[in-house]
């Protein structure tokens, strides 16, 4: 009998599992084309649109109405997709660059025998891409960090330097061949 | 000839095979070079995690790097000497980057590490079985480098109706597992009859390309029931994968899929007979038969150690001066040009091509619309379409014409009147949307990460000012304390500059 009632008790927990995720709550057209929008942003956070970051930006674009030409590492890529969804002007058709172009080709480096630990980068990083504690030396998460550069300024010792993307073994890409280049393997005889 | 009736796959080429230069002559051992450079990648997984450090002497056969996880791969010592680096040294690379590698200075007396042999395999459980091979370090030494033990694994949990022993070497020039069936039928079979019996395969076949007669002639030496060998034509890639089991068995691989998912397991034979020797002998992998062809007098095959410089490796063949040549690793289709000669052979090279780099440029012209490239892909790919989505960077049209099913054969670009690097533009649009998807990722690890630091603000702030807390942090300490601190620490630190600066 006791079998009985916890299969009962079991099935309307499920029952109302199912009832819930009904009933969840779906976003407003607007919120949704926020968060559309900000899945297209590159989330470096880096405040170069005016904005206090990529969200923020999303939000300014739907509620008003602005330009969405204001993302540097984003660039015409984003641009396009950005007009492509809203249908607004200020895409000029296809880009010019190359797709393996794309936004994070920047990282933060902090010079560690120069660093006095006072801790104003780990507070200005948005992302949380550096370590370290008050007196301590602090260092760059290389992976994480998005090469905004809002670390460099605050730094009173200026040893914050920001490097340009070096290609590693996990990280690379083929480049589009040159017109006319030579091909890899061996050709047909002629 | 064969008892079974063989379907074909579309598509596909004759090639100039080229394997008369190499593939009657013994294969011969170096001597064993100075230093070995093990990348600790060397597959498709993730690296490896050194267990040794600089100084440290090991012997033959001893684990010098261990797997991170269930698709990583160990390392063991080729040879007996000292480590003398870790450190990153050049690797063949399609753009020459470097990469982690342990640096072994051999000390030529080559003492091994004793090796746990076992008197009879036919009684050994499958789990025994399986142990073994991922103790070696095994991976697939066909090329792809996938590794042997999931694979093995992968096999012993599905119903596998046939074992396939791939040993279709159809790249012009490379002979070493011609050779190493010739020199090794034996293994070969006795490996395929393990292998078969732990993963349960319903039957089992040794696939030998048609321009492999002695290898053939070899195999059918050896008395072995339950093994059937059959001889494939040499239409070029007859070898791939899913090619393979389209011969076979009438079927293709539907995409996106693997031949095991349809019940068909596919090993190289150079991974049967390596399989073979770790379980029979405990025999980890330290070398494999490397081609050394092309464009030079003295062409062969080279029992070689892992880690051996590609250099190293050229000399012995009589070849010092490559400056008019390229030099590639694998074969004319599909291999990689070595961009620098130190680098070392590593578990997946079969070859290594010497060609005349040609005097005049063949410069590609603009596409015709001939359709040649349609009728050899033999994945049925539609090259030319695919080829004007990769030069206008359209990714989705890339992926619409399934762009990934392309397996860089390079028939097409090998046709082409027109002289365009098709397979180039394809590995292009590749990586490129490979990048996307890993841009993509970081993106979405910062967004996470930044909302979790607002949160972690308002947070902080409510509770603050609620309960008046002392926080453990800088934000809680008092402003001008802190002012004069850092005031403090920048007059170190610059009176310190200004001493280095003299000095």
């Amino acid at each position: 009998m006791i079998w009985l009632y916890l299969a009962l008790v079991l099935m309307a927990i499920a029952g109302i599992f199912v009832i819930l995720r009904q009933h969840e709550p779906e976003l407003d057209p607007e919120n949704r084309l926020v968060s559309e929008i900000d899945s297209l942003l590159p989330q470096t956070q880096c405040r170069q649109c005016g904005y206090p970051g990529c969200l923020p930006y999303a939000e300014a674009i739907v509620s008003a109405n602005a330009p969405i030409d204001r993302c540097p590492p984003g660039g015409p890529v984003l641009r396009r997709a950005l007009g492509e969804m809203l249908g607004r002007t200020g895409s000029s058709g296809r880009p010019a660059v190359e797709l393996s172009a794309t936004s994070f080709l920047k990282v933060a480096a902090i010079d560690e025998s120069a660093c006095i630990g006072c801790v104003k980068c780990l507070q200005a990083c948005p992302v949380d891409a550096i370590v370290g504690a008050a007196k301590q030396m602090h260092t760059v998460i290389s992976k994480e960090c998005t090469g905004c550069e809002l670390c460099v300024e605050p730094c009173p010792v200026d040893c914050i330097f920001i490097a340009d993307f070096t290609a590693d073994v996990e990280r690379w890409s083929w480049q589009m061949p040159i017109d006319g280049e030579h091909r890899l393997g061996f050709s047909e005889p002629s | 000839m064969n008892m079974r009736e063989l379907s074909s796959f579309r598509g596909g080429i004759r090639l100039d095979s080229h394997k008369g230069e190499t593939q009657n002559i013994a294969s011969r051992t170096l001597p064993i070079p100075e230093k070995l450079i093990l990348p600790l990648q060397q597959h498709g997984g993730v690296a490896a995690e050194p267990c040794v450090e600089i100084g440290q002497r090991v012997l033959k056969n001893e684990i010098i790097a261990e797997a991170r996880n269930y698709f990583g791969m160990r390392l063991h010592a080729p040879s007996s000497g000292v480590i003398s680096a870790i450190n990153k040294f050049p690797v063949i690379h399609p753009i020459g980057l470097s990469t982690d590698c342990i640096e072994l200075t051999t000390d030529g007396e080559d003492m091994a590490r004793g090796l746990n042999t076992v008197n009879d395999v036919t009684s050994l459980e499958t789990e025994a079985v399986y142990q073994r091979v991922a103790e070696a370090g095994i991976v697939g030494l066909g090329g792809a480098g996938f590794p042997a033990h999931v694979k093995v694994q992968e096999a012993i949990g599905q119903t596998v109706d046939m074992l396939i022993i791939n040993a279709v070497e159809c790249e012009p020039y490379i002979t070493c597992d011609d050779r190493l069936i010739q020199e090794h039928p034996g293994e070969v079979l006795a490996g395929a009859a393990l292998i078969a019996r732990v993963i349960d395969a319903g039957e089992c076949i040794v696939a030998v390309e048609e321009d492999m007669p002695a290898a053939m002639a070899a195999l059918k030496g050896v008395p072995s029931a339950r093994i059937e060998l059959v001889s494939i034509p040499a239409i070029y890639p007859s070898g791939g994968e899913k090619q393979l089991v389209t011969i076979l068995t009438g079927r293709e691989v539907p995409t996106g899929l693997l031949p095991i998912d349809i019940g068909v397991a596919v090993l190289n034979v150079a991974t049967v007979v390596a399989i073979f020797r770790a379980v029979f002998s405990g025999k980890p992998l330290l070398d494999r038969l490397v081609t050394v062809a092309g464009d030079f007098c003295s062409p062969g095959n080279a029992n070689t150690l892992i880690g051996t410089p590609i250099k190293y490796l050229l000399e012995h063949f009589g070849v010092s001066d490559t400056s008019n040549h390229r030099v590639l690793a694998g074969g004319p289709m599909m291999g990689t040009e070595i961009l620098n000669l130190a680098a070392p052979i590593t578990k997946t090279v079969n070859c290594i091509l010497v060609l005349h780099r040609e005097t005049a440029e063949n410069l590609s012209n603009a596409c015709i619309r001939c359709g040649d490239c349609l009728s050899v892909c033999p994945v049925g790919l539609q090259p030319q379409q695919l080829f004007d989505a990769a030069r206008t960077s359209d990714v989705d049209l890339a992926q619409e014409l399934h762009l990934f099913d392309c397996i860089d054969c390079g028939c097409c670009a090998y046709v082409c009147p027109s002289q365009i690097p098709l397979v180039h533009y394809f590995r292009y649009a590749k990586s490129s949307i490979e990048a996307l998807d890993r841009d993509r990722a970081v993106a979405d690890g910062a967004r996470a990460r930044h909302e979790q630091q607002l949160q972690r603000l308002s947070a902080k702030s409510k509770i603050g000012a609620r309960s008046g807390l002392e926080l453990a942090d800088v934000s809680a300490l008092d402003p001008s304390e802190l002012e004069r601190d850092i005031k403090a620490a920048v007059s170190r630190s610059s009176k310190r500059r200004q001493n280095e600066n003299e000095l």
